[in-house]
């Protein structure tokens, strides 16, 4: 059925390497692949998968089984099947910042990250982030118009404050700019994120 | 009879307080449901097959192939054969599958075969247009202080007396003008998730159009508009090209119909930026002639620019922008290229207009020597006699001169290119002036207050992200002397009364105007009842501090709750109609804005910064404050991305789009605005003009203000924007030469 495969190692979670070689074995084995629990295990460790597979993701503290195939982003587990639809998908390339998620507390793109590379790590989404001062200097600061790129935003801002605690304006306006707003809300956000350095929020 | 009112500045407890945004938090912490976050049970993923090519026949189309991809459930063709594509990023199929990844799979296997045709995308280049077929007339106007002689042919006198004023002008200024196109770049793209039920569509729309887009669904599918629910509480962003159902949400629709299964379509980023909206580019030529006090006395120009596929570009009735000389002749051209046709952009025409005209004003008063600031001043008129348009000169005057102390123009301005350097580095001044017409949109309301003292709107229009729902809580809290965070508002779905389209800075003035006057007709009903409780004419009564009361008169009143326990079993409703153009206290028309830029160029890599931005808006009165800074600060900054970033480029040789992914669209980041200073112009003479709306004016200035203090740093214009390092270096370079 699945046409694609990749290694699983269960205990070391996704390695790039593991994955390398996965598709390896892929272009030869492409034909011989049909059934999802066909895993073509060339050797003992890492185990290849192909199609389906169930793993458990740490969602924001809890434990989380989802169904996920080999290309299966991290964004679209989040938003499909655990309908945490904070992390948003703006762009293809990780220009805009829009699907910042918290991994093992590094703030990462979670469209450019398989699922399957996040097993057996922390991973904090901004729908985690309810009772965090970040959400609340955003409203206090008003920090956001329409409001789509803003949950990115305040992952992105948890992780620079987490990095940087005492951030000087300067420091912010040089260290956010990963994150893209159409509306133009940077002004209320650099307000919002020194507030948080204040403890005003 | 109920005389509508707004109260004197000073007597008002909600109206013009800084609040936070209704909705805020929700949005905040990822619970703000937009239209990609629906997830309706049981739902398929539809992904669509763009036109790789910017202009093509379709020989033929086959998307049997994608039926046989695992996870593809349905696969529907947009074109057939014989089928002409104008632009890249046409969507050519639909398939739809259980996951992102198996629709992608199935798009992949679609078959087509193109027929490639010639392609054009040079819309700066007039020459090339006309050669090619591309041009249509754009229309044009002439207007001179002396008549023709009856016997002389009007085109003929009109040339000469042209040729006559700026033979007497005492000073010309030539000049060629340019503004790239460029995409709306919703962060949200367009699309839909949809589902039927009994034979009835619900479309949860990506939509600023809420009341207006159910026809838009019906019509293609056949099915009346009332059994089409259009939903829409979260919107990522629409900037104006969000007004229509599209044609993609109608195959979601008709997917979901075959398939038994709720659909969700949205587009993907490249597609986003291809096909779902742009601005139209502007390249204008300019002859312009002014008196030796620096009063332009004739204007002549012609310009030229796309709208896309479909033609269209800048309307030759904002030329010159604001400014308007006794004397002018201006004429358009459209050219027709392969890229995606253009949709209304935030303040459709004017910032272009702008850009292409002030810049050339500007470049009078540097070549007079002249302080940009006085020449701006001197052509604006008197209120009795103005020489601009939109707003009254006395406005712009006023505006002017709080601008100039919150950039503390006098201290800092140099003649043109005469600043002092520090190493490669320059820095100057730049100022440009707008006008927005805006006023009240139509917009029906219904206000409906529970006998247990529970207030709850509904109205069907949206939030784009000025704090819709924040501005009908303030108007509600104020005429009914309540918390506005206590009051339930209810807006985002067809099936509330019809509010008009988000568009053309109307929805502030719209649900003002509808929920004052719901408001005040309610109150009026429950004051009845209060007065005969408190056997007092009801006339005298007021609503204060969750109270009704007599006038000042605390001692003589019942709580907010007891009042609406007057009411009985039945809560009280009253649905209001605003009709667009009704003569009211409540809302006018017409604002003015001026804004000023500080900048620095570095003239070794050609980076410009900006430094400083003051923007001074009148916006008549103001409902919500917070939200209006922070509209304004957004505007100043999607200018500030135009003026020195933003542009669509285009493959000559194939059409092809080929920064449409964020990584190479270059927008502006949070490192890039520099300091901005807003200030809200509402003074007692503007704001007894009622709402008029801001979503537009802001966003006009910026890009001849930058590109004004641009000039003012180095002494030379770069004549188009966006003002990348290339263009400066080009720029200096042939000043050099």
């Amino acid at each position: 059925m699945a046409q694609r495969t990749t290694s699983l190692s269960p205990r070391e979670g996704f390695s790039r390497r593991a994955f390398l070689r996965g598709s390896g074995a892929v272009a030869a084995a492409t034909a011989l692949v049909r059934e999802p629990a066909a895993a073509v295990a060339q050797q003992a460790a890492p185990q290849v998968v192909a199609g389906p597979t169930t793993i458990t993701l740490d969602v924001n503290g809890q434990a989380r089984q989802v169904r996920v195939e080999p290309r299966t982003t991290l964004l679209e587990v989040l938003r499909y099947q655990l309908d945490l639809t904070g992390a948003k998908p703006i762009c293809t390339d990780g220009s805009s910042g829009g699907a910042t998620v918290l991994v093992d507390g590094k703030p990462m793109q979670a469209n450019l990250m398989l699922a399957m590379q996040a097993v057996g790590k922390k991973i904090t989404t901004v729908e985690g982030l309810a009772q965090d001062p970040v959400p609340k200097a955003f409203v206090e600061c008003d920090a956001q118009q329409c409001g789509f790129c803003t949950p990115g935003f305040v992952v992105a801002v948890r992780a620079f404050l987490n990095m940087k605690p005492s951030a000087t304006e300067e420091d912010i306006r040089k260290g956010l700019n990963g994150n893209l707003c159409r509306c133009g809300t940077y002004a209320n956000v650099i307000q919002a994120a020194l507030k948080v350095v204040k403890g005003g929020a | 009879m109920v005389e509508y009112y707004w109260p004197a500045k000073e007597k008002t407890q909600a109206i013009g307080r800084k609040v936070r945004r209704l909705d805020g938090m929700a949005k905040a912490t990822g619970a703000a449901k937009y239209t990609y976050d629906v997830n309706l049970k049981n739902q398929l993923i539809a992904k669509g097959l763009g036109c790789p090519h910017a202009h093509c026949l379709i020989k033929s189309i086959d998307v049997t192939p994608a039926l046989r991809v695992p996870g593809v459930v349905e696969a529907m063709p947009l074109k057939k054969a014989g089928d002409r594509v104008e632009f890249q990023g046409d969507l050519l199929a639909v398939v739809a599958a259980e996951s992102e990844g198996a629709a992608r799979e199935g798009l992949a296997a679609c078959k087509v075969e193109y027929e490639l045709q010639p392609v054009f995308v040079r819309d700066d280049d007039l020459e090339a247009a006309k050669a090619a077929g591309r041009t249509t007339p754009g229309g044009g106007r002439v207007q001179l202080e002396k008549d023709a002689p009856a016997n002389q042919n009007e085109e003929e006198f009109a040339k000469n007396e042209i040729e006559r004023l700026l033979k007497e002008s005492a000073y010309v200024v030539e000049g060629e003008y340019g503004i790239d196109a460029i995409t709306h770049c919703c962060l949200e793209p367009h699309g839909t998730t949809v589902e039927w039920k009994d034979g009835k569509l619900t479309a949860y729309l990506s939509t600023q159009n809420v009341s207006g887009t159910a026809g838009g669904f019906a019509q293609p599918l056949g099915i009346a508009p009332s059994d089409v629910e259009v939903r829409c509480e979260y919107i990522g962003g629409g900037f104006g090209s969000k007004f229509a159902a599209d044609y993609w949400s109608v195959a979601a629709a008709q997917i979901a119909k075959k398939t038994g299964r709720p659909v969700k379509f949205m587009l993907d980023r490249d597609q986003e930026l291809k096909i779902a909206g742009n601005r139209p580019s502007g390249y204008l030529k300019v002859r312009l002639g002014a008196d030796k006090e620096g009063r332009i006395t004739v204007w002549d120009s012609e310009h030229w620019g796309t709208g896309g596929a479909t033609g269209g570009g800048v309307s030759q009735t904002v030329i010159p922008y604001v400014f308007a000389p006794k004397n002018y002749r201006r004429n358009a051209i459209n050219i027709r290229t392969n890229n995606g046709p253009s949709r209304a952009w935030r303040a459709p025409n004017h910032p272009q207009a702008c850009a292409l005209t002030q810049t050339a004003l500007d470049d009078l008063a540097r070549k007079m020597g002249a302080d940009s600031l006085d020449i701006f001043l001197k052509n604006l008129g008197t209120d009795d006699a103005a020489l601009v348009a939109g707003a009254k000169p006395s406005v712009y005057r006023a505006e002017l001169e709080i601008a100039a102390r919150l950039m503390d123009w006098k201290a800092k301005w140099h003649p043109h290119g005469k600043g002092p350097a520090r190493g490669s580095i320059v820095d100057g001044l730049g100022l440009a002036l707008h006008t927005w017409g805006g006023g009240a949109g139509q917009s029906s309301c219904t206000v409906r207050i529970h006998p247990n003292g529970d207030v709850e709107s509904m109205c069907g229009t949206q939030d784009l992200g000025t704090g819709t729902r924040t501005v009908i809580a303030l108007v509600l809290a104020e005429t009914f002397g309540l918390p506005y965070d206590s009051i339930r508002v209810h807006i985002g779905s067809s099936k509330y009364p019809v509010s008009g389209a988000s568009g053309g800075s109307t929805t502030v003035g719209g649900v003002s105007e509808s929920h004052r006057r719901a408001g005040q007709e309610a109150f009026a009903k429950l004051a009845e009842l209060v007065a005969k409780k408190l056997e007092v004419d009801p006339s005298t009564l007021e609503a204060v501090g969750g109270r009704i009361q007599v006038a000042g008169n605390p001692s003589k009143s019942v709580s907010w709750k007891e009042a609406c326990s007057l009411l009985g079993m039945q809560p009280l409703e009253v649905t209001v109609n605003f009709q667009r153009g009704t003569r009211s206290n409540l809302s006018s028309s017409q604002v003015g804005g001026v804004q000023m830029a500080h900048v620095e160029v570095d003239k070794e890599t050609g980076v410009v910064r900006l430094k400083k931005f003051v923007a001074v808006q009148d916006m008549g009165l103001i409902i919500s404050p917070q939200q209006a800074i922070s509209q304004i600060n957004g505007a100043v900054i999607m200018g500030i991305a135009y003026a020195l970033f933003e542009q669509r480029i285009n493959d000559p040789a194939t059409g092809a789009f080929v920064n449409a992914e964020l990584g190479n669209y270059k927008l502006c980041r949070i490192g890039d605005i520099g300091e901005i200073v807003v200030e809200l112009y509402e003074p007692e003479s503007e704001r007894r003009r009622g709402v008029i709306g801001l979503g537009e004016p802001p966003v006009i200035s910026p890009g001849a203000a930058i590109s004004n203090a641009v000039c003012n740093a180095l002494g030379v214009r770069v004549p188009r924007l966006p003002l990348t390092p290339q263009r400066v270096l080009e720029a200096l370079a042939k000043a050099k030469a």
